[in-house]
């Protein structure tokens, strides 16, 4: 089986990332960069289904040369090689990152396409559903193990392969969805898929040789315009902190009295 | 015909109450367009939720119903709304960021070859129609211009109003699909519900969190007892529910629900941005933790710094009286 997934370089999950003063974009000053965490869990999930299956892990990634060592540690966690087209991040929108996958698949044909379900920057949640629409395929979005991470040791895992269907558990609104879909399928991983392994220190010195191919949207032939572009940047509304309570009472109190909520 | 659609949702035969928030987006939307609003709705009880949903000023309501609608697909749902917006000439096509908006709209965008823009939290204030939208946990707000004719859009719910039904009927009518179902590659094989009799998370004018520090399963009836007591909803971080403290259609945050409640009490939560991403917008945040420290003190208005264990019973307990009284 051939599995492609994703790996996208994206600002420390964690970081509070806060607008240059001229509002032109981010402050990266200090900041500092990660493999996205949905991610993580698509490579973990591809690792996985690897290991009872076999066959091979492409992971594909947009970015710019820097780049290369979110690819790199994707390759660590275990993917065989790594494809990375050229393009920075101001120049994408959703719509182009899924052309350029769609090129990625119609180039590898692979059996499975594990996305994040959105990157920690721009949080879309679009490519997977809009890659798989543009290849007419069958989409399992937020793939989850239903029980949490404690419940992944044992059970039923988030997703599964067999007759030449991915069988998926899918969070969504009021419940949990088991979706079967026909391959080539396209997958969105969710956190709660896995528990994605870290490299280990051999791994690390291995990936180093693995292959990293680099490509650039020409050599795709994917057209470059965008239908979204991000025209300016503010800051949310900012919400102060209020005053400390010295116990049940005085909350209570504040409240009915002074919010007046109750 | 109207410029903009809004993608209705339902459930056994109801509108669900998300599908009002887009129709406030619709209106404002629609005020700037100098136009009107459309519904479509799909799926099963088509024509019995566009009785419910034409007393809220839709110029008309779309329905699309057969066999292939029965149970929710997003190739499916997607071909169906991309036909109706077609027909109806829609320009902006607008559904709730909810699970079904997020999975099925990027598709209903690739369609009608149209730029789509998610988790749409306001208009932009120039002369064109832009859209305001978290990025980065909520951290930055990004403005974005969609370039193509046709704009497709999730409108986050707890950023916009509920609308009141306004009177009146709009005209209904059933369109035929040409979806083919033996196109189909993927079946939805079973639904495991999340049971509750609380309130609905999403749209509770009260919510009583709890994360970590609640530390078992067993003691999330603390959390679900306080929420009785004020007849508020029950949420959850992501800690929680990764502990299987409770279900994971009760987070809040980044990856989970988006909510406003009127009063949001979080118990045992550190306050990490993902988090407050899912709560920010509350009026009034009240934070119960023991470390004086937690970051969820820097966005609460009532910060009491105590162990949860004694906070929620008392809590519980006064506000039972209160009520009682
Ligand atoms: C990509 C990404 C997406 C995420 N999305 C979400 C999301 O949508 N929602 C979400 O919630 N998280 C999300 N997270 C996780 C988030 O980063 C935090 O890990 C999580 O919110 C922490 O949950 P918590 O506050 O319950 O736990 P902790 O951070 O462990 O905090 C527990 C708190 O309980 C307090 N406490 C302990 N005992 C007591 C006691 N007896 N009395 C009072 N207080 C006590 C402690 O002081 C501590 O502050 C996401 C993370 C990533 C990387």
């Amino acid at each position: 089986m051939k599995i492609m997934v994703t790996a996208k370089r994206v600002t420390d999950p964690d970081a509070r990332i806060r607008l240059k003063s001229d509002l032109s974009g981010i402050d990266s000053e200090g900041v500092e960069y990660k493999l996205n965490p949905f991610c993580e869990n698509a490579i973990e999930e591809a690792l996985r289904l690897k290991a009872k299956h076999d066959g091979e892990i492409v992971a594909v990634s947009i970015g710019g040369a820097e780049a290369t060592t979110e690819m790199r540690r994707a390759l660590a966690m275990g993917c065989d090689r790594g494809i990375l087209v050229d393009g920075a991040d101001d120049a994408l929108d959703a719509d182009l990152v899924a052309r350029t996958i769609a090129k990625l698949y119609e180039k590898e044909q692979p059996d499975l396409i594990i996305f994040g379900k959105q990157a920690v920057d721009g949080d879309s949640n679009q490519a997977a559903q809009l890659c798989a629409e543009y290849l007419g395929l069958g989409q399992a979005t937020f793939a989850a193990h239903p029980n949490g991470s404690a419940g992944m040791t044992g059970g039923e895992p988030g997703l599964a392969v067999a007759d030449g269907k991915v069988t998926a558990m899918r969070e969504v609104d009021g419940g949990v969805e088991v979706v079967e879909v026909a391959m080539p399928a396209v997958v969105s991983a969710d956190l709660r898929l896995n528990e994605p392994r870290l490299p280990t220190l051999p791994n690390i010195m291995k990936a180093k040789r693995k292959p990293l191919e680099q490509l650039s949207m020409a050599d795709l032939g994917v057209d470059v315009a965008l239908k979204v572009k991000t025209i300016a940047f503010s800051n949310p509304p900012e919400r102060k902190a209020g005053v400390r309570v010295a116990d049940v009472d005085e909350l209570l109190n504040k409240l009915v009295n002074e919010a007046k909520v109750l | 015909m109207s410029d903009i659609l809004v993608v209705a949702e339902h459930a056994a035969g109801s509108l669900k109450k998300g599908t009002l928030h887009v129709i406030d987006f619709a209106r404002q939307a629609a005020a700037k367009l100098g136009g009107g609003f459309d519904l479509v709705v799909v799926g099963p009880q088509a024509a019995a939720v566009a009785a419910q949903a034409g007393g809220y000023g839709a110029g008309k309501v779309y329905t699309v119903e057969g066999p292939a609608f029965e149970q929710y697909t997003a190739p499916a749902y997607a071909h169906a709304i991309a036909e109706v917006a077609a027909h109806a000439g829609a320009k902006v096509i607008a559904g709730a960021s909810s699970s079904l908006g997020k999975d099925c709209l990027p598709r209903v965008a690739v369609k009608l070859g149209a730029g789509m823009a998610s988790d749409v939290v306001g208009i932009g204030s120039g002369n064109g129609l832009t859209y305001l939208r978290p990025m980065w946990a909520g951290n930055v707000v990004g403005e974005v211009e969609i370039t193509t004719a046709i704009h497709v859009l999730t409108v986050r719910t707890a950023e916009f109003d509920t609308v009141e039904a306004s009177g009146g009927a709009s005209p209904v009518e059933a369109v035929a699909s040409t979806f083919d179902q033996a196109t189909l590659k993927q079946r939805v094989v079973e639904f495991r519900p999340t049971v509750s009799a609380r309130p609905d998370l999403s749209e509770a004018a009260f919510v009583v969190a709890g994360g970590r520090g609640v530390k078992s399963k067993e003691n999330f009836s603390l959390i679900n007892d306080l929420a009785d007591a004020l007849g508020a909803a029950v949420g959850a971080t992501r800690a929680a529910v990764d502990a299987e403290f409770i279900e994971n259609d009760y987070q809040i945050g980044q990856t989970g629900k988006i909510i406003a409640p009127d009063l949001y009490i979080g118990l045992g939560i550190s306050g990490a941005i993902q988090h407050l991403a899912g709560m920010k917008a509350s009026k009034v945040i009240v934070a119960v933790n023991k470390d004086e420290e937690a970051p969820i003190f820097t966005v609460a208005d009532y910060g009491l710094v105590a162990d949860l264990f004694k906070v929620a019973p008392e809590l519980t307990e006064k506000l039972r009286k209160l009520k009682s009284q």
